[in-house]
């Protein structure tokens, strides 16, 4: 691993790596999913606040999800997976009601169909509006019945960009749109983006997306015309339940472990943070989670690396490649001037 | 059973036999909840898969795609072709103006040029916002290879426009003075574009390898060498259409050496070890690769044999050399798509070096505690 640039390993002080003197300190989200209710208040207060368009109203068979991942116009995106299994030791208060099975299986099934055909295989979803070609004439779920009660989870969690350390859209964006501001956070400057699309393919976590009207690469601020007015971002100030808590990070992380011992010592061993390590992939995440299965159940890359970790070896085997074009096309030319 | 997928841009690979009908629901086993793949044709080989994959299955977000796939289109790779066309063209062009080969040199400079063109007219119309594209000339930033490819491109294309210019003046305009100048200064100029011509044609390998994408990343130490060779292998085609047979030697001994440069390492990158490789040996980027690989060899093949002789031959081989390398660049360009738009291509990989890293760690405790 290197350690000597900057591009990859645990970093301390972005801002101040990015040229910030006398900058606050970095802020973050610490979203803990296990108190999320889904009821999605963060969603719309992101919509609100940012005046982010709309992009699709539709069924998309996925649980209560219809926002389906963040995007260019969805900036915060509460997922839910059902799940046929216990909640920790808490008592769903199924076991009297004639609830049958997650359906959402059966409805997944109709719409990844649908959404394979699309071009960009469903990742456009909070981009732009899909046609799923809903609604079909089977009633969702009717596959199941009284028989087939079972103990069920669920799990919510709302997704937002993670404000990387090392930000693989930042390290790419040719023109400076992207830029750290001097809370540690990410940025696009929409005035400067050309809409080259490079930070799109250069993030690790799926997360910024361009607007195919506007041309133009959008994601989450982490609000920063409020953080600049000592306000919290609109998502953190609306939910109801502090599933998403911002804060200077280092208490996040200090908050984040004691929830993830607590959670440990009341018997619920799947809890896990995801983003919460400086030493991962990415030299940890700005905004970081609690999350209650794998991460990759949530629609998370597992372990992500920052692209530009390898730089050095990619300019290294470049150059070799060039300079045996150089050697090549002086060797082809080598029995001096041509024959008459 | 595999998913209907079939359908989809012509893959025909056989599915690995988990995208089962809705009976398939996932079991309650040891507490992990093992997501379906909800029909998705993984394109895969399902044999091959098991060896190198413990787990057969991965879990995902409803089968969503966790990365963005690339918002570029046709234009991207049809830029990698001309970029790499116009780089090897001016280097070539260079070599048969100072070797006394006129016919070539022309070649070069006009052909490179034409590409040049072209690359930048690609490169423009690709942007969500074309009018701002003087944007990418704010800064300039190591860290970000279309940054430095902008630089490149910049240093590089007064050289090749100049030269081009200078072959293209109306003899009327020749004997003036501004027309002697222009003539004199064909020659540096072209060289001042050569200096920074193999940069054109490498710099485009990292620009595709410092993404997320699975395959292009992954791909990242042999992407440069199939790169220069394909711009060598093309550049060499163009000169073996356009010049007299007589002074397109170099032309076609190039057209040989790229090609095997560009045929080594596109090979190589077919036999990485791991999932990702899968990307590009199965599906429709494989047949591209394929079709280039074809194209390649036979072009390389006649610029040996017939096309030393043989007009009609030299023109046919230095088509299917072009060809080629289109097809190479288009082949790279959808592996890459196709791995992100598939889940797998990003779970696999990453949950396979946790888990390896996990027992590592989980290995070292026990060591230690032992002690
Ligand atoms: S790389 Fe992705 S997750 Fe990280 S800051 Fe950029 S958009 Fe957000
Ligand atoms: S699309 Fe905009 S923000 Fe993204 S890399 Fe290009 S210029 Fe930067």
């Amino acid at each position: 691993m290197t350690r000597e640039n900057s591009f990859h390993g645990p970093l301390a002080d972005p801002a101040g790596e990015a040229g910030h003197e006398d900058h606050p300190p970095r802020m973050g989200f610490f979203t803990d999913t296990s108190v999320c209710i889904g009821c999605k208040a963060c969603e719309v207060a992101c919509k609100e606040w940012n005046a982010v368009p709309e992009d699709g109203i539709e069924l998309l068979g996925m649980s209560y999800d219809n926002t389906g991942s963040l995007g260019a116009s969805s900036w915060r995106h509460v997922a839910f997976i059902e799940q046929q299994r216990p909640l920790g030791h808490q008592d769903a208060g199924l076991t009297d009601l004639p609830v049958g099975p997650s359906s959402t299986e059966t409805t997944t099934e109709v719409v990844a169909e649908a959404l394979e055909a699309t071009e960009r295989g469903g990742a456009n979803l909070g981009t732009a509006p899909v046609d799923l070609g809903f609604p079909s004439f089977d009633l969702p779920g009717a596959g199941s019945g009284v028989e087939n009660r079972t103990q069920f989870r669920w799990l919510m969690s709302s997704d937002v960009c993670k404000h990387c350390t090392h930000a693989g859209c930042l390290d790419v964006c040719p023109t400076g749109a992207l830029f750290r501001t001097e809370f540690g956070t990410v940025v696009v400057q929409q005035d400067i983006c050309n809409g080259c699309g490079y930070c799109v393919s250069g993030c690790p976590y799926g997360v910024i997306d361009r607007r195919p009207d506007d041309g133009r690469a959008w994601k989450c601020t982490m609000c920063y015309d409020r953080l600049r007015a000592d306000m919290e971002p609109a998502c953190a100030k609306a939910c109801p339940t502090d599933s998403i808590q911002f804060g200077p990070l280092d208490e996040l992380r200090e908050r984040a472990d004691r929830r993830l011992a607590d959670l440990h010592a009341i018997g619920v061993s799947e809890a896990q943070l995801y983003g919460r390590d400086p030493e991962d992939g990415v030299g940890g995440d700005g905004a970081f989670f609690l999350l209650l299965d794998d991460p990759e159940v949530y629609g998370f890359p597992p372990d992500p690396v920052v692209p530009a970790r390898d730089i050095k070896s990619m300019w290294q085997h470049a150059g070799t490649a060039a300079a045996m074009m150089v050697a090549a096309s002086a060797a082809v030319f080598l029995g001096g001037r041509r024959r008459r | 059973m595999s998913g209907d997928g079939t359908t989809d841009e012509g893959r025909t690979a056989p599915g690995d036999g988990a995208g089962g009908g809705p009976a398939g629901n996932p079991s309650h086993n040891g507490g992990k909840h093992r997501r379906r793949k909800y029909g998705r044709n993984r394109g895969d080989d399902g044999s091959r898969e098991e060896s190198m994959v413990p787990r057969a299955e991965f879990q995902s977000y409803y089968g969503r795609p966790v990365l963005k796939p690339p918002v570029w289109e046709w234009k991207i790779p049809a830029y990698l072709f001309t970029g790499g066309l116009s780089a090897a063209s001016t280097m070539l062009s260079v070599g048969a103006d100072l070797t006394g080969r006129p016919g070539l040199a022309r070649t070069g400079r006009v052909g490179g040029a034409a590409a040049l063109a072209a690359s930048m007219y690609l490169l423009v119309a690709d942007l969500g916002r074309p009018f701002r594209f003087h944007h990418m000339m704010r800064v300039a930033k190591p860290s970000s290879p279309m940054s430095v490819g902008t630089w490149i491109l910049i240093a590089y294309s007064p050289g090749s426009m100049l030269a081009a210019t200078a072959e293209l003046l109306p003899a009327s305009l020749r004997g003036t003075l501004p027309g002697r100048l222009l003539r004199f200064a064909a020659r540096p100029a072209g060289m001042s574009a050569a200096v920074f011509a193999p940069g054109v044609a490498s710099y485009t390998a990292v620009l595709l390898a410092q993404t997320a994408v699975p395959a292009w990343n992954d791909a990242h130490r042999e992407l440069p060498f199939v790169f220069t060779g394909s711009a060598a292998a093309s550049a060499a085609g163009l000169g073996m259409v356009c010049a007299p047979l007589e002074e397109a030697g170099p032309a076609r001994r190039l057209a040989a050496i790229g090609a095997a440069v560009e045929i080594v390492a596109s090979r190589m990158i077919d036999r990485r070890p791991g999932f990702v490789t899968t990307a590009y040996t199965t599906g429709h980027p494989h047949h591209l690769r394929k079709a280039s690989e074809y194209l390649t060899l036979g072009g390389a093949l006649t610029a040996l044999t017939l096309a030393r002789r043989s007009r009609v031959a030299a023109a046919v081989g230095g088509l299917a050399l072009m060809a080629g390398s289109v097809f190479q660049r288009f082949g790279v360009f959808e592996a890459g798509v196709h791995s992100t738009k598939d889940p797998a291509y990003v779970v696999k990989p990453q949950r396979e070096r946790l888990d390896a890293r996990k027992r590592e760690e989980a290995e070292r405790a026990a060591e230690a505690s032992q002690e």
